[in-house]
């Protein structure tokens, strides 16, 4: 099972659970997986042609998955997942 | 006198929040920007009033996200803008000024951007200040955290110039060295930001902090008479800087004090961290991250949080994007001082270079009047220059020794 870091704003989905697990082979799985467990996730990391969001920054352990190959990503157990708001610093 | 905003909006999706300190749309995390009352600023505010205001940003205060009874004033801001013919004269310019931002009381244009964050947490009621820096951000919170008396917790990567770490740490901060670049400081803090209850200025206070940053616009305005420039050149890291001055212009023609502005608007990297210029290049609006490796560290941002919202700026204003390898960014510092006796950081080596770059390709037209951002002090990266010194004469305290070291060296054609 991954672990996946949930930020402030999608604890509201969770239970005010600030880590979920979940089980997948990449990251698109992994985002089914979690809509599947919490009802309504997808649509605030994806948007309507299920991209991650533009201000959506996702790192499996502490890489960007866009240096990686974004969704399409692996994950395997173990991973840390972590969702992080992109519009900080600078 | 309170503050004339009365809340945010998501830039994206339009929904709005109270005054909180929260930085992300909690829908489509896309970034929040302050509602302002412009009618009634437009009331407050006249020529005649700002120019009888303290010599700084606090000049300004209506068109700033934060009330001013909570400022903590070094005196940031209402810095020089000077007239560079003989710079101009090399770059290929008819007409050239420089926002002189090394006169900071940090040295750098962060104590704007700081100045609204500090002011804004104490009237959040945070006791604690943090920030993710690069280095001349994290050397204005740990002053401005020292004057207010405020605990501060500063991230910098490890690898930062002395100056910079030196000048974190005299102010007695809570001085954090993180293994890793400055967008992995970035995601550290981000989810620090979740657990800590500290005002981290670039984070959970970002929409307010970053207003900071049009004080750089407002000056530009009024020293030159009330009236915006054709052009203006910028450093671009998270890009944040360089989109509020083009807000701030905007701003100034919405509260009646200056005419519709056509300034474009232009923006430089270093080539070693260039995701938006590139992008820019690629004529794409989609940037793509980078792992830095450039000397202006300052501006190693290689996951600019207003990366898009700068490309969309450059299109809509006609201004161009251009990056600097580390020899050009070097050969600029020089020359900005050898001119016009200026001393930037790495940075302003950045802007200057690609200013150059511009000219040289057309991009920039000589006859436009153009003003570039110095947004940072040189004695904080003295590292990236200091070949310089190693050509000083070494003589011994007598008239003669010095005699005879000036002939050898005439002679031998050396300065």
């Amino acid at each position: 099972m991954a672990s996946i870091k949930i930020p402030t704003p999608l604890r509201s989905l969770t239970n005010d659970e600030d880590t979920i697990v979940a089980n997948a082979s990449n990251l698109k799985e992994l985002i089914a997986e979690m809509e599947n467990s919490h009802p309504g996730i997808a649509e605030r990391l994806l948007d309507e042609n299920d991209e991650l969001r533009r201000f959506v920054n996702v790192f499996i352990n502490g890489e960007d998955v866009r240096f990686l190959d974004g969704l399409d990503s692996p994950v395997r157990d173990d991973d840390e997942v972590s969702i992080v708001p992109a519009v900080a610093g600078g | 006198m309170d503050s004339y905003c009365d809340g945010l909006k998501c830039r994206e999706c339009g929904r709005e929040y109270g005054l909180e300190p929260i930085f992300a749309c909690e829908f489509c995390f896309g970034p929040l920007e302050v509602n302002y009352r412009y009618e009634d600023i437009r009331e407050a505010m006249s020529v005649a009033g700002v120019e009888a205001g303290p010599n700084s940003l606090w000049r300004y205060s209506p068109l700033l996200p934060c009330s001013p009874k909570y400022k903590i004033d070094l005196g940031a801001g209402f810095t020089p803008l000077i007239k560079a013919d003989r710079l101009a004269k090399v770059l290929g310019l008819s007409n050239l000024w420089l926002k002189n931002d090394t006169v900071n009381p940090t040295w750098s244009f962060k104590d704007r951007v700081v100045s609204i964050a500090i002011a804004r947490a104490r009237e959040f009621g945070f006791d604690a200040i943090a920030c993710a820096s690069t280095g001349n951000l994290a050397n204005s919170v740990a002053a401005h955290a020292a004057a207010a008396q405020m605990d501060a917790y500063v991230f910098i990567p490890s690898d930062l110039e002395q100056g910079k770490i030196v000048g974190s740490a005299i102010y007695a901060p809570n001085l954090v060295k993180v293994n890793g670049s400055y967008d992995d400081v970035n995601r550290l803090c981000t989810e620090l930001s979740m657990k800590k209850h500290w005002a981290f200025v670039n984070i959970n206070v970002r929409p307010y902090y970053s207003e900071g940053s049009k004080t750089l616009g407002y000056e530009i305005c009024e020293q030159l008479g009330w009236r915006a420039p054709s052009h203006i050149i910028a450093p671009m890291a998270s890009g944040s800087m360089y989109t509020k001055i083009w807000k701030s212009l905007q701003e100034l023609h919405k509260i009646g004090l200056i005419e519709e502005p056509n300034t474009r608007m232009s923006g430089a990297q270093a080539l070693g961290c260039s995701p938006i210029s590139t992008a820019y290049k690629n004529n794409t609006f989609t940037f793509v991250p980078q792992k830095p490796n450039t000397i202006a560290k300052s501006l190693a941002i290689g996951n600019p949080a207003d990366g898009y919202y700068a490309l969309k700026q450059m299109e809509e204003t006609n201004g161009h994007a251009e990056s600097a390898t580390d020899e050009e960014i070097i050969e600029a510092i020089n020359l900005l001082a050898e001119t016009e006796g200026i001393f930037a950081e790495t940075a302003g080596g950045v802007t200057i270079a690609c200013l150059k770059k511009l000219v040289q390709s057309g991009a920039i037209h000589s006859s436009e009047e153009v003003v570039a951002v110095i947004s940072g002090g040189g004695l904080k990266t003295v590292e990236a220059v200091s070949e310089v010194a190693n050509n000083a004469m070494l003589v011994e305290a007598n008239a003669t020794a010095f005699e005879k070291e000036t002939a050898q060296r005439s002679s031998q054609n050396v300065r």
